[in-house]
């Protein structure tokens, strides 16, 4: 099978759908890769090098496209500038291609795909479960695209992220702060707290605080009774007294902060607008806002798609092409991401579309010109009838046993506790004066030992054990009070038995805790 | 020596015995800690010797002076994985002294319980005292002996299941008691010239109880021996303290109560380590009964692998390590290659750490020795509950050789064999890159979701073999890096 990779046409776009690694890759699942010639030049993968992982070079576009089994692309097609063709109309028919598509938003692009009896997979489309992070691309791109941010945002910020102390005066540490804990979010959080910035985010699903925190950053909550998490992990729409109650709460942060790095998208719909134009005003000259929702419309009310504007002294960067502007390694990471969905689909011998496989559905939007997409919900797993006979019949008995053991538990230390008592009194009542003093010295030492132990580092609970081992041995006395003198007899063997095996325990345990302790001495 | 001179001794020696486990409180005070010890057993055997009651020296020095050199030369030669054997072999010698002690002062009353005329109630308490002691004595004794065997591997690690055991273990208690009785009334009578009265039912009380300690250590795991070695730690020390009571020798007593504590608190850290019960273990069979993993929660995911390179490359991308030993690591005596890995990461500035669970290994604090024995500084081992808390800020956490104590199921899984117990939460790091020899369940036999996780990097491979190629890797970077600067 034959895989073709057309140099992108999407104007500014510098990536590239396969690399030299990817080919390797998809090379060993069988397929033939044809690369268009300078098709990864613009991220920085000359042709030399593609052919040095085994692909061959087509000049010919229209060529590549007609011979291509499957085409792998990185923006959905479109008008061809050179050709004036649109790229629907160069793929062969029945063929297939892999990109990212956005079905929802390009009605007519999936017509014209259809009209080809094309198979289309979305790369945006693969389901978010965790068999399929391995070709998510959407992610991939995100953490690029958030670590870039804070890159656009400190080259267009006039001051020091990192605080400083010198010897002419402090310098502030910058404040950032983070809408939306996405992957982007994330990325963007650790960029700028790698630089030394002071780092707050927001994000109305309250439950990635955890992860928000993890990344260094400062949680802003917000006292607002709904929840924000959507299908899949993403967040949702939320209601207008929510919204509100964001803005107002943001609208306090923008005062206090220098850089705004936005990332708030909802699946399907026009980003939400979070930064209003008085919002802007009210930030500091000098302060940068960086709007990775610009493509979806912005999240800020003054952005401007593609481009970097400065209103009122606050610099507002609405680059839709963050990770192209890192184009070899996201491209590196989408070839990957394709070459493993290839692999999912079976790889050049097993080839299959198979409709079982949730993730193959998942991203599938058309078959053979037939419409696939959107893939039928995920049936909620009906569990297996032996699992849940078994529960039936288990959780009453668990029901029923688990009050017992606790009843147990306290009428047994009643019973300990009567029982120390009856053994105390039967002491105290029948045991002869000289046991007491011996019984004495034997619950103290027994008192005196657990406070000292307990101090014992855990680091030297071995030592701890050779060295009561050894003083164990002390119970060499016993034998040694055998060897009396008068004459041999059996008693004074067993004692000298005794004292030797004793001696053993006492030489050895010493000795080996010293050879220990020596270790930790430093 | 005058008798109250000898006393003085003895409480001299039991306050160095105290101050000896008192100096193993830190690691700085602890090598004074251990000459304590061996100062107090001198005193102690010196003021014995001279207290006038010994008489046969040339037994003595017979017995003492090969007995120093066989323990010098074992404590010189072993090796510290098989610390676990040695001290469980130790335990045995002090239950089978207890033994001895008990037997010989059967035939033998030691003079200083005669002279004054001993009172009926005396007499029997003392005969209760020698009874007890070798039961514990022999207990102490079997069992280490079978302890010993586990641990050296010369018997099977999994717990021997007997059928109707409690029933066979009810019937020997029941059986100890009945020849207790016995003992009492023979040996209570008048001694009759030339014969032991009390030695036939002393001999079988000592087969039955040495039974008793064989059964109840066969049916405990591999994994429970933390638990059983602290445990007859504290057997032996209760073995002495009751050879003190029988010859109604003080530092005896302070000196069995010491270690007996000891041990005790030795097995309810370990038991906590396990969130078991103490009866639960000395039942046994654990990972056989409960192991039914059907009410585990079933894994969804796919395991990631890792090779050395990549694992080199991520501590070279990494601010914090942490490095999670277990038994596996050992098994294949990794300890030393690890800690001249832990070296060259420390010299590039990386926060590198060692998280050790209780009961890592197969001795409390076998980890430890482990690592100082390959010159890891103790400053930078640390407890499970000092690391769990900056686990989240980790970049990577190195697993080496354990699975159980980083299961994650222990607290997201209520059905689950090992729920409740303490682990360390290393899947909350950055990345965990897990070395094991095989996809193979742990001693609990519970599947582990950690490895599943995607944040997991699975190193498959012998340990040693993996720290010594991750070594040379990062030898060759740090000369590569060396020449380029």
């Amino acid at each position: 099978m034959k895989v073709g990779v057309p140099n992108e046409v999407f104007p500014g776009e510098r990536r590239v759908a396969a690399t030299p690694q990817s080919v390797k890759r998809l090379r060993k699942l069988g397929f033939e890769v044809q690369i268009e010639r300078g098709a990864g030049e613009s991220a920085d993968y000359p042709d030399a090098n593609y052919v040095e992982a085994g692909a061959t070079i087509v000049d010919d576009v229209e060529q590549l496209w007609a011979t291509s089994d499957i085409v792998l692309k990185m923006n959905a097609p479109e008008q061809h500038p050179k050709l004036h063709k649109h790229e629907a109309d160069l793929l062969r028919e029945g063929g297939t291609l892999i990109s990212f598509i956005w079905p929802a938003q390009s009605e007519e692009l999936v017509k014209r795909l259809a009209a080809r009896k094309a198979t289309v997979f979305s790369m945006d489309c693969v389901p978010r479960i965790t068999r399929a992070q391995r070709m998510d691309a959407l992610s991939a791109m995100a953490n690029i695209a958030g670590y870039r941010a804070v890159v656009e945002a400190a080259h267009n910020y006039p001051r020091f992220f990192t605080g400083q102390v010198t010897a002419a005066g402090k310098i502030d540490p910058a404040r950032v702060l983070v809408i939306g804990a996405g992957v982007a979010g994330l990325a963007a959080i650790g960029a700028a707290k790698g630089l030394g910035a002071q780092v707050r985010a927001f994000d109305t699903r309250p439950e990635v605080e955890d992860q928000i925190a993890s990344m260094g950053a400062e949680f802003i909550p917000m006292e607002f009774e709904e929840e924000g998490a959507g299908e899949g992990g993403y967040a949702k729409q939320m209601s207008d007294a929510f919204l509100k109650a964001e803005v107002d709460l943001l609208s306090k942060q923008a005062m206090k902060v220098d850089i705004i790095i936005t990332t708030a998208l909802i699946p399907g719909r026009p980003a939400p607008q979070l930064i209003t134009a008085g919002m802007v005003e009210s930030m500091r000259h000098g302060s940068v806002i960086v709007d990775m929702a610009a493509q979806q419309g912005g999240n800020c009310a003054l952005c401007k798609p593609g481009e970097v504007i400065v209103h009122k002294g606050v610099t507002i960067i609405g680059y839709t092409d963050l990770p192209s502007r890192m184009a070899a390694q996201s491209s590196q990471l989408y070839a990957t991401n394709i070459a493993h969905m290839l692999d999912e689909l079976g790889g050049a011998e097993n080839y299959n579309v198979d409709y079982d496989n949730e993730i193959i559905r998942g991203s599938l939007v058309l078959d053979r010109g037939e419409m696939r997409w959107p893939p039928p919900q995920p049936k909620s797993p009906v569990p297996e009838t032996i699992p849940t006979k078994r529960r039936d019949t288990a959780a009453p008995i668990v029901e029923d046993t688990k009050p017992a053991p606790d009843k147990k538990k306290t009428s047994l230390r009643w019973l300990w506790i009567a029982m120390l008592g009856l053994a105390a009194f039967g002491i105290g009542w029948s045991a002869p004066e000289s046991f007491l003093t011996h019984f004495t010295v034997f619950i103290l030492a027994i008192f005196v030992g657990w406070q000292v132990v307990w101090n014992v580092t855990p680091a030297l609970h071995t030592p701890l054990m050779s060295v009561t081992n050894a003083i164990s041995g002390i119970i060499i006395i016993g034998g040694m009070l055998q060897l009396t003198t008068g004459d041999f007899n059996a008693a004074m063997a067993l004692g000298a038995i005794a004292v030797f095996i004793a001696t053993i325990n006492i030489a050895g345990g010493f000795l080996v805790t010293k050879r220990m302790l020596a270790m930790f001495q430093r | 020596m005058k008798e109250s001179l000898v006393t003085v001794a003895y409480i001299v020696a039991g306050v160095m015995f105290i101050m000896s486990l008192g100096g193993l409180s830190h690691p700085t005070t602890s090598r004074r800690g251990n000459w304590y010890g061996i100062i107090g057993m001198i005193i102690a055997l010196a003021a014995t010797a001279a207290g006038g009651m010994v008489g046969a020296y040339w037994l003595l020095i017979a017995a003492i002076v090969p007995a120093v050199i066989i323990g010098a030369v074992v404590a010189h030669r072993v090796q510290m994985t098989s610390m676990p054997q040695l001290v469980a072999m130790l335990h045995s010698f002090v239950g089978l002294a207890a033994v001895l002690v008990g037997i010989a002062t059967d035939m033998h009353p030691a003079e200083h319980v005669g002279g004054a005329a001993i009172s009926h109630a005396e007499q029997l308490i003392h005969m209760i005292e020698i009874y007890l002691g070798v039961c514990i004595g022999s207990i102490t004794f079997t069992g280490s002996i079978i302890a010993f065997g586990k641990l050296q591997g010369k018997i099977s690690g999994n717990p021997m299941i007997l059928p109707g055991r409690h029933f066979m273990n009810l019937l020997i208690l029941i059986g100890t008691i009945a020849v207790g009785w016995w003992y009492m009334h023979v040996a209570g009578g008048e001694h009759i010239e030339g014969g032991y009265p009390g030695l036939i039912p002393l001999i079988i009380a000592t087969v039955l109880t040495g039974l008793f300690g064989m059964h109840m250590v066969m049916a405990i795991g591999g994994a429970d021996m933390p638990v059983v070695v602290s445990m007859l730690n504290s057997y032996s020390g209760w073995a002495a303290a009751a050879a003190g009571f029988m010859l109604g020798n003080d530092l005896l007593i302070i000196t069995g109560a010491l270690v007996g504590s000891s041990g005790a608190i030795l097995s309810i850290i370990m038991c906590k380590g396990m969130n078991r019960s103490f009866i639960s273990v000395i039942m046994g069979g654990f990972g056989t009964a409960n192991a039914s993993p059907s009410s585990a929660a079933a894994i969804d995911g796919e395991v990631t692998k890792i090779d050395v390179d990549s694992t080199v490359e991520l501590f070279a991308d990494a601010k914090s390590v942490v490095i999670v030993p277990g038994y596996g690591m050992a098994v294949a005596q990794a300890q030393h290659s690890l800690s001249e890995v832990t070296k060259i990461l420390l010299e590039r500035g990386i926060n590198v750490r060692f998280a050790i669970h209780p009961v890592a290994g197969r001795l409390p604090g076998h980890m430890n020795i482990l690592l100082a024995e390959a010159n890891v500084s103790y400053e930078i081992v640390l407890e499970m509950d000092e690391v769990n808390d900056d686990l989240p800020d980790t970049d990577v956490v190195l697993v080496i050789g354990a699975n159980d104590i980083v299961n994650p199921s222990a607290q997201d899984d209520p059905g689950s064999p090992i729920a409740g117990m303490p682990v360390l939460e290393v899947w909350k790091s950055g990345t965990v890159v897990v070395m094991k020899r095989s996809m193979a369940s742990g001693y609990a036999g519970v599947d582990n979701p950690l490895f599943y996780k995607d944040n997991t990097r699975m190193l498959f491979g012998d340990a040693k073999d993996n720290v010594d190629a991750i070594l040379t890797a990062l030898r060759q970077s740090r000369r590569t890096a060396g020449a380029e600067g």
